[in-house]
């Protein structure tokens, strides 16, 4: 079986590996981010939420995943 | 009597509004926000928390369908991570009523006024309806009415502090100058400041600390409710003029 190949990724300020070739809708879900509720910028362009599916991660990505909390 | 808050053409029922950083936790925000019975509430823009995803989430607590969620800059100290907060507010899901926040010193969080004036004009451009923490200067505020701004919102004081308004003379000159929604943000300790505020003729307050922070927030809540509406219906009434001397309430004739 071939090996899956990892890619280093910075998620929120953290490193994470995941698998090369994943796509950031597959990270959304696998971290159960609820998407309605957050937006997403990779390497400080925000993405349209709608895309996810057909961005590729790729090694060295940034990404930040923001949602509202409390605040004055 | 209709008196409604307008702010970029959306109606509003309540003149306050509510910060919701400081409490304790998610539910006694809730509860204090309902009390108050504010429609806006000013919200941060943060990191997702991977690790621990059973973190509850504002959004479960209090309904931005209900309640009109005002995404914040806190914590920004230039345009740039400014710019970037909102639009990514923007993008959560279609903000674009958001207040302004550029602070240029970390001890008394005063706002850098310039980098405000800029940020101001690009988000406006963007079609942002901004409302805008700012020094008390008039004539900074006629420069960011100037530049697109939906709202000039002058601090009291310091953010946090509790003081009060500090120059009653500037907010009254900034009232006069505008037709916009002036609104004081920042500084307010207690409910007789948001009273005062609305007296100068100031359309509305957004309060945080003073709630969060009172021994018992959800009475302060109720408090500072109760406060804006007898502030402003007093501003409305027309006060008497100052005197130096006193003038008898009861009538002279027929004293025994």
């Amino acid at each position: 079986m071939k090996k899956i190949k990892k890619i280093k990724i910075n998620l929120n300020g953290k490193t994470k590996l995941i698998n090369e070739n994943s796509k950031i809708q597959t990270l959304i879900t696998d971290l159960k981010i609820p998407l309605k509720k957050v937006a997403i910028e990779l390497n400080h362009e925000i993405l349209d939420k709608k895309k996810l599916n057909k961005i590729k991660l790729r090694n060295n990505d940034k990404i930040e995943i923001v949602h509202f909390i409390g605040g004055g | 009597m209709s008196d409604t808050f307008v702010v970029a053409n959306k109606k509003f029922k309540s003149r306050l509004i509510v910060g919701t950083g400081k409490y304790k936790n998610m539910k006694e925000c809730a509860k204090a926000v309902k009390l108050s019975g504010a429609d806006i509430v000013t919200v941060a823009v943060r990191r997702v928390n991977i690790v621990d995803k059973k973190k509850p989430l504002l959004m479960d607590y209090i309904d931005p369908k209900k309640i009109t969620y005002l995404p914040n800059t806190a914590g920004c100290f230039n345009s740039k991570d400014a710019l970037r907060t909102l639009r990514l507010a923007r993008e959560i899901g279609g903000w674009k009523l958001v207040k302004l926040e550029v602070l240029g010193d970390k001890q008394n969080l005063f706002p850098e006024m310039i980098e405000t004036l800029n940020s101001t004009e690009i988000l406006a451009k963007e079609g942002f309806k901004v409302m805008v923490y700012c020094n008390d200067d008039p004539l900074m505020a006629k420069r960011l009415e100037n530049s697109g701004a939906s709202a000039i919102m002058p601090l009291a004081a310091p953010i946090g502090s509790g003081l009060g308004i500090l120059n009653k003379i500037n907010i009254k000159i900034i009232r006069a100058q505008t037709k916009l929604p002036l609104i004081i943000d920042a500084g307010l300790g207690q409910a007789s400041d948001a009273t005062i505020a609305m007296e100068l003729g100031c359309d509305g307050v957004l309060v945080n600390t003073a709630i969060a922070g009172a021994k018992k927030p959800f009475d302060m809540a109720l408090a500072f409710k109760n406060a804006v509406i007898a502030g402003r219906q007093s501003y409305l009434s027309g006060r008497i003029k100052k005197n130096f001397l006193g003038a008898p309430s009861s009538p002279t004739k027929g004293i025994i």
